[in-house]
């Protein structure tokens, strides 16, 4: 973590409602951003991720509820005396400036020396390696170039909280994955708490400190990307992050049974009789051998086989009827072979990689 | 070499009919510009240079030159033009920004407003106006027993009539294209304005102005040029004290039966509407001014 972390702010939200007509955009939310975090709000589309961004930027104002920047009470301040860096999902750059005019805007707003103006731009357009771009129109831009000088734009003048509206949703993948390491690193070396909203799960797990899921106008789960993963706490978080297969457990006294099968697990098992075990795809194995003691085996049969180019997808129904996915490496000619569609297959799931929560909707 | 070109003659041949269809397509309304354009325009122009006598003459352009009453004519024309370019902005331009800022329903109930009397025939509008601004006008009636004003204004057979009616009938064709431009302005260009700390004043003047200003100008280029061509509205509410190139126009054919002087006028406003053209096209992307900008 680098020296300018300590001018970074955390974010204190508590209790923010906010409705349009009787939908819950935002249904009493409260959350914590660490000083110098990067934090992803993630979610569908209409979850309420947004709203919360632009309740951070001050652009939607809600029904109640409370905002702080370090001690700071924000809720009621106008966007323009906020002080945080935004970057919008279209970038949102002045057209009728050139890139040195857009980086410099805040500057002169805040009534900065020519000259100091002329540094700052230069430093900026520097760290996001567009540096002598400054006498560029807007339109000659690429993509990616637009998204850089938004992001310069957002940051020349110091701001001690970031806000990022899918920044990279307009870019192809390949520049999407490159640009997502670099604001990685653009965080690490410039350390301001960083509130970061996507719908792109993998995007959300690479980048951040912290995820929150956002579901209905409410979070879901605030975790690591790691815990969020292999720990989801509710069905929605388990559906939302990655593929998964979901069983349903049926409970009698102490023993669990799940796609026709005594379970074994490693992980707490939730409260309730109403419980589902979910697996994830790459988890599970197509066993040749005897399995352990510590791997659930399940007999299934092979109903389809897909190629994938990096990886195969196997489908395959459980004695019990229910279908699940399987997902490996292709290696060489391993994909030749693998069982085909109607054949028995053997499927080992560790103990460990067992994940129970409680099956109901939300 | 043998195989590449299979059919080429063929495809070649296709696209040349093609082109000759769209041709035929183009050619009532290009039949039409020449009839009703070009071939006048170009009689008018030969008709200029005809003297008294039938013969070749330069002197329908000279009389312009040697009578004071033609220069104080053109000079009218101009200062009547730019008044009334300048009352359209000052009205419209807020108008736009208003409606520009309405939810789309309002906005429509508003653009009909604007539409509404454009509809109307110009005649009707303009006599309408005579009626009301006249000595025993409703407007100066109202005004009177309001206690406004004590006497009757003159507010119709004059520069104040004119001012009036035309601003009346040009204010859409500037109302038009700046809200065009207004809509076409993303919001977020605002919310970032404000985001990077500009209060709404400065927001406005920095970001919205400037963006609006393709429309403004194109709006205003259109009135200017109309406005030096307008002929009924300041004919009816000028009272025959406000003259404009038009009416000089008029009153060479109907009074005087002077179809070269006429005409000499004609080319010398087209040379200037011409030349207005050519230089608002220098400070303006032409582009920009049909809403191709963005």
């Amino acid at each position: 973590m680098s020296d300018t972390n300590k001018d970074a702010l955390p974010i204190t939200v508590r209790n923010v409602t906010k409705t349009y007509g009787n939908v819950y955009a935002l249904d009493d939310v409260s959350l914590d951003v660490k000083s110098g975090e990067f934090l992803t709000l993630l979610g569908p589309s209409g979850s309420g991720k947004t709203t919360l961004l632009m309740v951070l930027a001050g652009f939607t104002r809600p029904d109640c509820g409370s905002l702080k920047f370090g001690d700071e009470e924000m809720i009621r301040k106008p966007p323009h005396l906020r002080d945080v860096g935004m970057v919008f999902q279209n970038y949102a750059l002045f057209p009728h400036m050139t890139v040195e005019g857009n980086v410099g805007y805040p500057l002169r707003l805040r009534g900065v020396s020519k000259q100091d103006v002329a540094t700052r731009v230069e430093r900026a357009l520097d760290t996001v390696q567009l540096g002598g771009y400054g006498g560029r129109r807007i339109t000659e831009l690429s993509g990616g170039q637009k998204q850089r000088v938004a992001l310069a734009r957002s940051i020349v003048f110091e701001p001690r909280i970031l806000l990022m509206d899918e920044p990279l949703s307009a870019l192809d993948k390949k520049l999407r994955d490159r640009m997502q390491i670099e604001l990685r690193h653009l965080h690490e070396q410039l350390g301001m708490t960083t509130v970061y909203v996507t719908h792109d799960q993998r995007e959300a797990l690479t980048m951040s400190d912290r995820v929150a899921v956002v579901n209905h106008g409410r979070i879901m789960q605030l975790a690591g990307p790691q815990e969020l993963y292999d720990r989801p706490e509710n069905k929605f978080v388990a559906d939302f992050i990655g593929d998964s297969n979901f069983l349903s457990v049926t409970r009698e006294g102490g023993t669990l049974t799940a796609g026709g099968v005594k379970l074994r697990t490693s992980c707490n098992v939730p409260e309730g009789d109403s419980l589902a075990l979910m697996l994830r795809p790459e988890r599970i194995h197509l066993l040749e051998d005897a399995a352990d003691d510590e791997t659930n085996v399940f007999d299934a049969t092979v109903t389809e086989v897909v190629y994938q180019g990096e990886s195969f997808l196997l489908y395959a129904k459980l004695s019990d009827g229910s279908e699940v996915a399987v997902r490996g490496a292709i290696r060489a000619d391993t994909f030749a072979g693998l069982p085909r569609a109607g054949a028995p297959v053997r499927l080992g799931l560790a103990a460990a990689d067992t994940v129970l929560i409680a099956d109901r909707e939300g | 070499m043998a195989t590449t070109d299979i059919n080429a003659g063929g495809l070649r041949q296709d696209e040349r009919m093609e082109r000759l269809k769209l041709f035929g397509l183009a050619s009532p309304a290009l039949l039409l510009v020449l009839v009703i354009l070009v071939i006048p325009v170009g009689w008018l122009f030969y008709v200029s240079f005809v003297g008294a006598d039938g013969s070749f003459s330069l002197e329908n352009y000279e009389r312009m030159i040697e009578r004071k009453s033609y220069a104080r004519i053109f000079q009218t024309t101009f200062e009547v033009s730019i008044l009334t370019t300048g009352l359209c902005i000052l009205i419209g331009y807020p108008l736009a920004y208003f409606m520009s800022q309405l939810p789309q329903r309002l906005a429509n109930l508003c653009l009909l407003a604007v539409l509404l009397p454009f509809w109307t025939s110009l005649l009707v509008r303009t006599y309408a106006w005579l009626v009301l601004l006249q000595k025993q006008g409703l407007v100066n009636n109202w005004a009177i027993s309001l206690g406004l004003w004590d006497e009757p204004l003159k507010m119709v057979h004059n520069l104040n009539g004119t001012l009036i009616g035309m601003v009346h009938i040009m204010l859409p064709f500037l109302i038009l294209p700046t809200y065009g431009a207004m809509k076409a302005i993303d919001r977020d260009y605002l919310k970032a304005a404000s985001n990077l700390g500009a209060s709404p004043r400065r927001a406005f003047w920095t970001v919205f102005f400037p963006l609006s200003t393709p429309g403004l100008f194109a709006g205003s280029l259109m009135v200017f040029v109309l406005c030096l061509g307008f002929f009924v509205t300041p004919a009816i509410l000028g009272g025959g004290r406000v003259i404009l190139v038009s009416m000089k126009i008029v009153s060479n054919i109907e009074l005087f039966v002077n179809w070269g002087a006429a005409s000499a006028l004609g080319v010398v406003l087209l040379a200037m509407t011409i030349v207005v053209l050519w230089v608002a096209s220098r400070f303006l992307n032409l582009d920009q001014m049909t809403g191709g900008g963005h």
